[in-house]
């Protein structure tokens, strides 16, 4: 009876937080300029949230690496940008391919939903013959994957559909932070319940020892394919996001080197934390976007000119503050742990505890 | 007549150059406890990889309850080697999982819990495979009663074993009997007909294998199982084996009641005279 009381506590909890959080965000909208910085960085963060967590699922808690996650959001951003751009708008952005192909739209959470599903289903075909080999061949199917799909969606020929390497643009995108907050945080809920489920259980299993989970009738093959075809479909969701939140949407960006950021993100966060994949999305952000940023401007403090400074600077002092991160705290920010209303609790009891004893 | 359990027939399993077992046959009969010993590396713990899987035999069969689960043919320079001595048959390779799924458990012989999960989960881990569930129903929690009845099945299980008190532990943090114990009650919780035990006494001093041997028939007993285990410990396993195996180099060398087994001159020679220290 009381745990049940305690449980329905949490939940109201953790409602009223998000509650709180949205109308924070409702709030910071009426009093600042759309253009401050701050709303660039929690929109931002908020997609790459999604896409660390979703990577995190696959990396942090099945134990399998993937180093095609860039490739998966391209896949996300295309399909959501091919059938979201409007009729009258498409002589214009396909302009060297006559308007393009595709002569009909979807509403924007079909086309998002239809992202993730795409994305999906290139995962389910690579994994289908990768997977089932013992060793870790993933990773490498994966970056290969990746790079090729940036090519093919380059690629003239498929021109009347994805506009070869021409940007694609003037599809539905949004304004207030809001969105991005509440699809992400949507999308990062069902991740979470799912790794609170029987599946994430066994997910967790073939982490921890892959011949004890079998052994334990734990079908390998198959948990791991579901784990990444689920962890591809968020990906691509978060691909269309970034779309939308940078409006445009080019093959070219989606590098190798977007991975290894994402990738790095979870690290820091810690492999296997959600809350840490989170928190160190907002950080990372804030941080490559904003709070360095005055390391990339000359600045002259009277006449004299402040040496280092200079455009560039910005990325070698954090190429360095992160490996300092990665050497210190190798397993991350969070470790496995989860940042939760029970652990700030125990966190201010021990502070407490420790305070009556001193 | 008693019921055939486990029937292994000519069993080879060669890797590389090293034959590490060779034309091994065995049985297990209903309500039986059965010993496998012999010296390391006799190819003990590779038996249980072929029974359960892990490992595809170079050639034999195996049958559990009557029915055939894994025979394999021979190809290659195996085929050379080893022609005539085996007849060619349907091939079935299971992987682990349907092993377990069909009613063989196991424990390992270095213990191969899940470290970062707690006792609970490292239980709960095993139902997960007869649950009637997808990702979907699982992933929005419309398979509660299928979880409620699992969390029940386990609690229950975990109390038999003396362990409910430790439920929320790392697996990694208990100590190592109690590991032991968790990893023979997660192999129940597969709810096995047959169980395969690897060295369950391993690192346990005389009076902890003698608790052990009273906990294997117990669980014997109870959950009706019939039981193959390796074992060094002779004490226990002349206390409670209803038969023997000795396997050395590969090759069986000697089978019997634990007494036929200990007044056996190869047996003495090659394992008991020596393996007193084990
Ligand atoms: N995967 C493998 N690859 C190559 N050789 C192997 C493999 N597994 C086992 N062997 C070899 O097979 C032989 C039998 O090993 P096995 O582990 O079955 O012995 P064992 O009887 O269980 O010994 P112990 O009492 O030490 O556990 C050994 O020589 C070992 O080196
Ligand atoms: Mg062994």
């Amino acid at each position: 009876m009381k745990i049940k009381e305690n449980s329905s506590l949490k939940y109201i909890s953790i409602l009223a937080l998000i509650g709180a959080m949205f109308l924070i965000i409702f709030i910071l909208e009426q009093l600042l300029p759309p253009t401050s910085m701050l709303f660039m960085v929690l929109k931002k963060g908020a997609i790459y949230s999604l896409v660390a967590v979703s990577l995190n699922l696959l990396c942090g808690f099945t134990g399998l690496f993937s180093l095609g996650h860039a490739g998966f959001m391209l896949i996300g951003a295309y399909t959501y940008a091919i059938f979201t751009i409007p009729l009258e708008a498409r002589n214009a952005v396909y302009q060297y391919f006559d308007g393009g192909i595709i002569n009909f739209t979807l509403p924007v959470p079909v086309a998002l939903l239809a992202a993730g599903a795409c994305a999906a289903v290139f995962a389910f075909l690579i994994g289908l013959p990768v997977l089932r080999l013992k060793s870790d061949y993933l990773a490498i199917a994966t970056l290969g994957f990746a790079e090729i799909i940036r090519a093919i969606f380059q690629w003239d020929k498929l021109g009347p559909i994805t506009n070869g390497s021409n940007v694609l643009r003037k599809f539905p995108s949004f304004s207030s932070t809001i969105f991005p907050f509440a699809v992400a945080g949507l999308c990062i809920a069902i991740i979470v319940l799912l790794i609170n489920s029987s599946y994430g259980r066994a997910f967790k299993a073939i982490r921890d020892d892959e011949i004890a989970a079998e052994a334990m009738g734990i079908n390998l093959a198959k948990h791991k394919q579901l784990s990444f075809t689920i962890s591809s479909f968020f990906a691509g969701i978060g691909g269309a996001l970034l779309a939308m939140f940078q409006t445009t949407v080019q093959a070219a960006a989606f590098k190798s080197s977007m991975t290894y950021e994402i990738l790095l993100i979870v690290v820091i966060g810690g492999m296997g934390s959600v809350t840490g994949s989170c928190i160190s999305s907002f950080l990372f952000i804030a941080a490559s976007e904003w709070w360095l940023r005055f390391l990339d401007d000359e600045t002259y403090i009277g006449s004299f000119k402040v040496p280092l400074l200079r455009s560039g600077f910005r990325k070698v002092v954090f190429s360095v503050v992160i490996m300092i991160i990665v050497l210190f705290y190798q397993r991350g920010i969070m470790g496995t742990k989860e940042l939760s209303m029970d652990a700030i609790g125990r966190f201010f009891r021990k502070f407490k505890k420790e305070e009556d004893v001193a | 007549m008693t019921e055939n359990i486990l029937h292994v027939e000519k069993l080879t399993m060669q890797f590389g150059g090293v034959v590490a077992v060779y034309n091994l046959s065995l049985d297990v009969n209903k309500d039986e406890i059965v010993a496998l010993i012999g010296p390391n590396g006799a190819g003990k713990t590779t038996v249980f990889n072929c029974i359960t899987g892990v490992y595809e035999p170079t050639s034999g069969r195996v049958s559990f309850m009557g029915k055939d689960i894994i025979s394999t043919y021979l190809r290659g320079k195996m085929k050379k080697q080893y022609s005539g001595e085996i007849k060619e048959c349907k091939i079935l390779n299971p992987t682990p999982d349907e092993i377990t799924k069909l009613g063989i458990a196991r424990t390992f012989q270095n213990i191969r819990l899940f470290k970062s999960m707690t006792v609970f989960e490292n239980v709960l881990i095993a139902k997960h495979m007869r649950a009637k569930q997808n990702v979907f129903t699982a992933t929005f929690r419309l398979n509660l009663h299928e979880e409620k009845r699992a969390r029940e099945e386990c609690l229950a299980l975990l109390e038999e074993q003396g362990l409910l008190h430790l439920k929320d532990e790392l697996a990694s943090n208990l100590p190592y009997g109690f590991q032991r114990r968790l990893e023979i009650s997660r192999a129940l919780a597969t709810e096995p007909k047959l169980l395969l035990l690897d060295e369950p006494a391993a690192g346990m001093n005389p009076q902890e294998s003698q608790e052990l041997a009273d906990f294997i028939v117990h669980i014997k007993n109870k959950y009706k199982l019939s039981v193959l285990m390796i074992e060094h410990h002779m004490d226990l396993v002349m206390k409670i084996s209803d038969r023997i195996y000795v396997v050395d180099f590969g090759k069986l060398i000697a089978h019997g009641t634990p007494s036929e087994v200990q007044k056996n001159q190869r047996v003495i020679d090659a394992y008991l005279g020596v393996a007193d220290d084990a």
